[in-house]
């Protein structure tokens, strides 16, 4: 082998202290360029840019991505599919979970809370047991004149289309089974989509109604969510402006269900209550 | 403790010298004379290969570690719920599993252990002290598999002269090991899981591709045009964290120099060469010798050797010591 490399190669064979010293700086740059493409992840993070709807339950987001172990096992026991693992763009948070509210919001179908369940690192603190004592971000009326209630308009047909994938668990039709919102038609002289959907006014209601979910009535929201006040009916249409109140968990169902392109109702992510 | 030693020192990427004559034991000085007047003919080891060779570890491993990622994202995919989770971390039948490498990122960031993960880690520590370290390295990790074919590819062109393999000093990856650890521990996050080939791999292969592919994309070229195994050699924290938990494995490959013809087959096609330098003629300090830590068990040295000089053993503890 060594006398076929000395014959084919043109090159004088270098020294072994010569190649040691190329090999030693080879190391130094292998080094440098390898933790220099894990350091830009850090950009990203650093930027503040990256501003997720985490899962219910996640820690502060410093301390969210320091435990999270990028397993997915929170994607995996979601009903509705709500959480999505992040790309390479999210640097450090590569593989951390997330929720796209407007696509797929979370809606406590589970009610056990599943994904917080399956944390197996307590990113997702196990300091939680019902839906409304999670924070995840807080709903805010970003576009109001943009809102069919504000508008005093009502809302007819389907909410995102015959295309949008997103689902929602109704419990009058299938308590385990969520329906997918292109299957589900509404017919509203006022929309009030955000407050009728909104899974804590949801639970409310059947416990008001006495059926508290899972028949559980630690499941019973303490606080209101969202409502609809009345701002003006002067013209004879009655127009209404949905306010989102402190028990507001920012699981972004109202964000995905608003009917109007861009969504009226957004959620902030960590955000905490404004009332 | 000498192989405990001597595997922490090929670990951190230093060579073992040479023995001395006092310390081979005098059985094994027998074979190393009598092989001095009794130097082989390369007639004789072209005899020796002359048949080929069975690829049965290599077979047995490939349809393992298939068969395991398939389970990962059958499990997911098809909702059989057997294996849930990803090679950083998941749930066997329920039980918690972490992978020992994340879990430690993710103590060294968070600073903070919950009892989920205590759990997790423990099986997996057992676990893998029991099958061999490293062996998850050659047995699991689906980049291992994409790397092996890329060396493929690598050790064709090198024959061919298109290319020329560029080392580097092995002692590289224990400064990756310590940097990877320091910048957990400063800076909150678990930085190496955002270049790790295999957390990007395991997770495109359960939940879909990802843009992150492109980087293991990366690393498979630069494998195959310019650093033979480079990620694994050089770098992977992962298999740093495995290799420590080899050093107290019973599993490991056994070397019996009697029948050796000192052809060194075995440490061309390894990925860590340095672990099987006992097969190098004069070097074996016994009539058995035990591949160091490092050693993944892949079993390529199994399945090439024909004088059946390296095998796997698993002892049993406080069993028969070679002697």
């Amino acid at each position: 082998m060594a006398n076929d490399t000395v014959k084919n190669n043109k090159k004088p064979r270098l020294s072994r202290k010569e190649r040691a010293r190329r090999e030693f700086i080879r190391s130094i740059a292998l080094t440098a360029g390898v933790v220099g493409v894990a350091g830009l992840g850090y950009y990203p993070v650093a930027k503040g840019e990256i501003n997720r709807l985490r899962p219910p339950g996640a820690l502060d987001e410093e301390d969210f991505l320091a435990s999270c172990i990028k397993c997915g096992q929170c994607v995996q026991v979601c009903p509705v599919e709500a959480i999505k693992l992040a790309d390479i763009f999210d640097g450090f948070g590569i593989g951390a979970p997330y929720v796209d509210a407007r696509a797929q919001a979370c809606d406590f179908s589970c009610d056990g809370l599943q994904c917080v369940l399956a944390c197996p690192t307590g990113s997702l603190t196990h300091e939680l047991n019902y839906s409304h004592e999670t924070r995840m971000g807080f709903a805010r009326l970003s576009r109001p004149s943009k809102c069919l209630a504000v508008q005093g308009k009502g809302f007819k047909g389907l909410v995102r289309g015959a295309e949008f994938k997103g689902k929602l668990r109704f419990d009058e039709i299938d308590r385990w089974i969520p329906v997918p919102l292109a299957e589900h038609e509404f017919d509203l002289d006022s929309c009030d989509l955000c407050m009728r959907l909104c899974p804590i006014e949801i639970r409310r209601n059947q416990c008001d109604a006495g059926k508290p979910p899972s028949g559980d009535v630690n499941q019973c929201p303490p606080k209101q969510a969202i409502q609809l006040l009345e701002i003006d009916n002067s013209d004879g249409s009655v127009k209404m402006k949905p306010e989102v109140l402190e028990g507001c968990v920012g699981c972004g169902v109202c964000e995905m269900v608003c009917p109007v392109e861009p969504a009226a109702i957004v959620i902030d992510a960590r955000a905490e209550a404004t009332v | 403790m000498s192989y405990i030693k001597e595997s922490l020192i090929q670990l951190f990427g230093g060579e073992i010298k040479k023995p001395a004559k006092e310390d081979i034991k005098p059985a094994a000085q027998k074979i190393h004379f009598y092989k001095k007047a009794n130097p082989v003919t390369k007639a004789y080891i072209e005899e020796l290969h002359a048949a080929g060779h069975s690829n049965k570890w290599r077979n047995r491993r490939w349809l393992t570690l298939l068969f395991i990622n398939l389970l990962f994202v059958l499990s997911y995919q098809l909702d059989i719920q057997l294996l849930e989770g990803a090679l950083t971390a998941s749930r066997f039948a329920g039980f918690h599993m972490a992978d020992l490498n994340s879990a430690l990122q993710v103590m060294l960031a968070f600073k903070e252990v919950v009892l989920n993960l205590i759990i997790g880690t423990t099986t997996v520590l057992i676990m893998w002290i029991l099958l061999g370290g490293r062996a998850f390295c050659s047995w699991i990790c689906p980049y291992h598999l994409l790397a092996e074919w890329a060396e493929a590819l690598h050790v064709w062109l090198a024959k061919k002269k298109i290319i020329e393999n560029k080392t580097f000093h092995r002692g590289t990856r224990s400064v990756f090991y310590v940097i990877f650890a320091l910048l957990a521990i400063i800076t909150g996050y678990t930085v190496f899981e955002t270049i790790s080939p295999t957390g990007i791999l395991s997770r495109a292969l359960i939940y879909g591709p990802s843009f992150a592919l492109v980087w293991v994309g990366v690393l498979l070229l630069f494998e195959a045009f310019v650093s033979r195994r480079a990620w694994c050699r050089y770098v992977c924290p992962i298999g740093m964290t495995y290799g420590f938990v080899g050093l107290v494995s019973p599993l490991r490959v056994t070397y019996t120099p009697t029948d050796c013809a000192h052809e060194g087959d075995c440490r061309h096609v390894c990925l860590v060469p340095h672990v099987l330098n006992m097969t190098v003629k004069g070097r074996a300090k016994d009539v058995r010798v035990d591949a160091g830590a490092d050693c993944t068990r892949c079993g390529l040295c199994v399945d090439l050797c024909p004088t059946d000089s390296l095998r796997f053993e698993f002892k049993m503890p406080g069993g028969k010591k070679s002697d």
